[in-house]
């Protein structure tokens, strides 16, 4: 690890990564995504709210490409609208496990003891309910909607990065500049947050990429099974349900939105697959 | 060590474990805003059924009192009435069990069979385009959301070409594999793809691996070689990893049966949720669990035999 740090082959391995087909893809999906998100207005034809009785669930056009929906609203609008929402997702249902689980990770995985051992079991019964079963019920007694999936994902989601760099931490231990650090007498905060968590955590941002994909994933689950975002939001799982009723008469309603979906995260496994490329050691 | 102190082993560690999901459903509930009977009995409860249920719950004892009632009550079985069903939880949970772990059994074995052969064609011809088709398109099955598979081929397969039913579940074994043969394939294609790129890997490493190399050297008939040596490997880390994820193929079972209609503890769940159901969804929650924990238990067993190494010391 520490080595590689040091090999002039630092700017080239950029390089290299960049000629994999699949992580560029990634990159150029993800990288739209963000724009869509951050800019739906200026991509999105319609106002994805706009009803109009008199163009109710019409098939894919030249002036609706996507078609519209039972009110009549433009499907495509509503699709990139969504953009907002789930793209969100990825960051909201993920960013504060992340932080949780990798300071609870670093602080078990340094001091040991009696934390450990509890953490230990914490770690086991979590992992012993099937993720989204135990999501569910978490939303269940919060009540439905976004930001309640939100800490549901996070009360259960923060024990895998807690699990992953607390592993990682202990293997970074091992090594002969954290054994420098404290016979140097350096604080526990200084050897934790500045030397053994930048070393530690980069198994844990490739796991983050991947873990955003399964968000989306998620997310959009929770949206049709209605325990996510409400209609009428624009949300792909939303849609997708919205549109389940009618779909063998306008099968597009649920049939865009769910490419959308798999597109994205196609996105960020793709660009997750050649980070952990680019960040993984040599050798 | 021996096998038998090594399951002694393995089934204590499950005792603290099990504790503190007994700590995490009970604190589900009281999670709860004002006063969980109220909330658990519903908007139509009769004022004797929240007296019922805080009788239950025992709501007046300080909170270690009330767990020990809950742990207790658990333990002998009682699980509390359902508010949806008017019946004993466990009840409505047994009728729905064999359900769940029949579509959970049938999604496992539709996933080897497509992910096994497919993981050898895609390591033998490793880089070529066999190898780049196969993982493209596992890759892709990766990112669709189980619901979103489910609804795809409900449209085309069941309602459009009419190939199969468009929910419910049969009476005789034959009936169930048809019935349940699209929410098994659905779960099937998302899990496939994590068995077939673990596979995949782990075929290609046991290929190059030293005693490999040798058993070709040595001029085994490549057959053999496949049999004996990569097959043993590549089963063990593949059981291990469905073990693993076990938990994804339940939260997979709960979309599946949400989407076909199949009347398993998935829909089950959702039904309590949207009843705010809770005495079910604590038993629902539970036996999901006890499942996960069960299969957990038979993968650690099954790789301690095939695999000493794996034994705890």
């Amino acid at each position: 690890m520490s080595d590689a740090v040091f090999t002039p082959s630092q700017p080239s391995r950029i390089r290299l990564a960049l000629r994999k087909p699949g992580f560029v893809v990634g990159i150029l999906i993800i990288g739209f995504s963000v724009m869509l998100a951050l800019f739906p207005g200026i991509f999105a034809p319609y106002d994805p709210n706009a009803i109009d009785y008199l163009a109710v669930r019409q098939p894919p056009s030249w002036t609706h490409p996507f078609g519209t929906d039972l009110l009549g609203r433009d499907s495509l609008s509503r699709v990139i609208w969504a953009y907002q929402v789930n793209m969100q997702m990825a960051v909201l249902a993920t960013v504060f496990a992340l932080v949780i689980g990798v300071v609870v990770g670093a602080l078990v995985g340094y001091y040991r003891g009696i934390a450990d051992l509890i953490f230990g079991r914490v770690v086991d019964a979590v992992i012993t309910f099937p993720f989204l079963v135990l999501v569910i019920a978490v939303v269940a007694v919060l009540g439905p909607g976004l930001i309640n999936m939100y800490i549901a994902i996070t009360l259960v989601g923060w024990v895998y990065y807690a699990r992953l760099m607390r592993a990682e931490v202990i293997a970074q231990m091992g090594n002969d500049y954290a054994a420098a650090g404290i016979v140097m007498g350096y604080s526990d905060r200084r050897i934790i947050f500045r030397h053994l968590l930048p070393n530690a955590i980069t198994p844990v941002i490739v796991y983050w990429m991947t873990d955003m994909a399964l968000a989306i994933l998620l997310g959009s689950s929770l949206g049709y099974l209605g325990l996510g975002a409400q209609p009428p939001q624009s949300e792909w799982g939303v849609l997708i349900a919205e549109g389940r009723n009618f779909i063998s008469t306008a099968w597009w309603l649920s049939l865009m939105p769910g490419i959308a979906i798999v597109l994205t995260g196609l996105g960020f496994s793709l660009l997750g697959d050649g980070l952990a490329d680019l960040l993984r050691p040599r050798g | 060590m021996s096998s038998l102190t090594y399951i002694f082993k393995r089934l204590l560690m499950m005792i603290p474990t099990f504790f503190l999901v007994m700590i995490i459903i009970f604190l589900l509930v009281r999670l709860l805003p004002g006063d969980p009977a109220i909330a658990m009995a519903g908007d139509r409860a009769s004022d004797a059924d929240i007296q019922a249920i805080r009788e239950r719950l025992g709501l007046t004892e300080p909170m270690l009192v009330q767990f020990w009632l809950f742990l207790s009550n658990t333990v002998q079985g009682d699980l509390g009435q359902s508010i949806l069903m008017r019946t004993d939880v466990i009840d409505v949970i047994a009728d729905r069990l064999p359900i769940t772990v029949f579509l959970t059994i049938y999604s496992v074995a539709l996933s080897l069979l497509i992910a096994g052969p497919l993981a050898f064609v895609a390591a033998l011809n490793r880089g070529r385009w066999p190898d780049a088709v196969i993982r493209t398109v596992f890759q892709i099955g990766l990112s669709m959301p189980v619901f979103y598979i489910g609804l795809v081929l409900l449209t085309f397969l069941a309602a459009q070409l009419r190939l199969f039913p468009v929910g419910g579940y049969g009476d005789t074994f034959g009936e169930r594999l048809y019935h349940l043969f699209l929410p098994s394939i659905t779960v099937a294609l998302y899990t496939s793809a994590i068995i077939m790129r673990n596979l995949r890997s782990a075929v290609i490493e046991v290929l190059d691996a030293e005693y490999v190399q040798f058993a070709r050297a040595k001029g085994l008939p490549s057959r053999l070689v496949l049999g004996r040596h990569v097959l043993r490997n590549a089963l063990i880390s593949t059981v291990t990893l469905l073990g693993l994820s076990i938990g994804n193929l339940m939260s997979g079972t709960l979309v599946t049966e949400t989407v076909f209609a199949v009347p398993g503890m998935g829909r089950l769940m959702l039904e309590a949720i949207f009843a705010r159901d809770y005495p079910l969804i604590q038993g629902l929650t539970l036996t999901f669990a006890i499942l996960v924990s069960f299969v957990f238990l038979m993968t650690d067993l099954f790789q301690s035999r095939l695999d000493p190494r794996m034994r705890l010391q």
